[in-house]
């Protein structure tokens, strides 16, 4: 079994299954909070994926689009949690 | 030889993100599930990332998986803590197994000043006891 393979057909279905699960997460959760938590570990273990897939690929021009959906995540996450707190001091 | 150093770093990083995927959906609690996202999966990416740069051998892949690797380990908890906090003055609930919530009472609603002590204007205070279900 090379390392591609390995990649392939076992760590690639685990990390689908974690967000699968994390997906599950994101839909479900019973506050607002869950929500934004949720979305937060999903781009993080899709920097985990991109990873990944340029291992098997051979690519490390990948890891720009994991550096960009990084500064995606802290931003979409400042930025929810900024306006929340707003809407609540709103009241 | 290398590719048993990846074989190794990436399973370590996929149990790790599987164990937080799993305890975010177990955890009871939105703080405890904060924690899980800010130490199981930031410690498996920066696995994976670490492989990734033992894989290419070169000197630009490494220097950028070491720049995502520090971004995210250094944004992880700031951004853990913002949305604690905003949680916090929502009023999620903590667990009703929870023992003690250390900042109960300490927290000001108007003023989003956070006290040593308990104030003595209660009316003022964040006080999940007080408040209704969200």
């Amino acid at each position: 079994m090379t390392l591609t393979d390995y990649l392939y057909y076992i760590i690639l279905p685990v990390l689908a299954f974690s967000v699968l699960l994390i997906v599950y997460r994101f839909i479900k959760g019973p506050s607002i909070a869950d929500k934004i938590i949720a979305l937060d570990v999903l781009i993080t273990t899709g920097i985990g994926i991109i990873g990944v897939y340029s291992i098997i690929h051979g690519r490390s021009t990948f890891l720009d689009t994991a550096m960009i959906l990084a500064l995606i995540a802290f931003l979409s996450t400042v930025a929810f949690s900024y306006y929340l707190e707003k809407r609540n001091r709103k009241k | 030889m290398s590719s048993v150093i990846i074989v190794i770093l990436v399973t370590l990083g996929t149990l790790f993100v599987l164990l937080s995927a799993i305890g975010l959906v177990r955890m009871p609690d939105t703080y405890m599930r904060i924690s899980v996202n800010t130490k199981a999966a930031t410690l498996g990416v920066g696995l994976i990332l670490v492989g990734t740069a033992v894989f290419f051998n070169d000197l630009s892949t490494t220097s950028r998986s070491l720049v995502i690797i520090l971004f995210v380990f250094l944004t992880a908890p700031v951004s853990a803590h913002l949305i604690g906090r905003a949680s916090y003055f929502m009023g999620v609930k903590l667990w009703k197994g929870s023992i003690m919530d250390d900042l109960r009472g300490k927290y000001q609603k108007n003023s989003y000043i956070l006290k040593s002590e308990i104030d003595d204007t209660p009316e003022n205070n964040v006080d999940h006891s007080k408040m209704n279900d969200k």
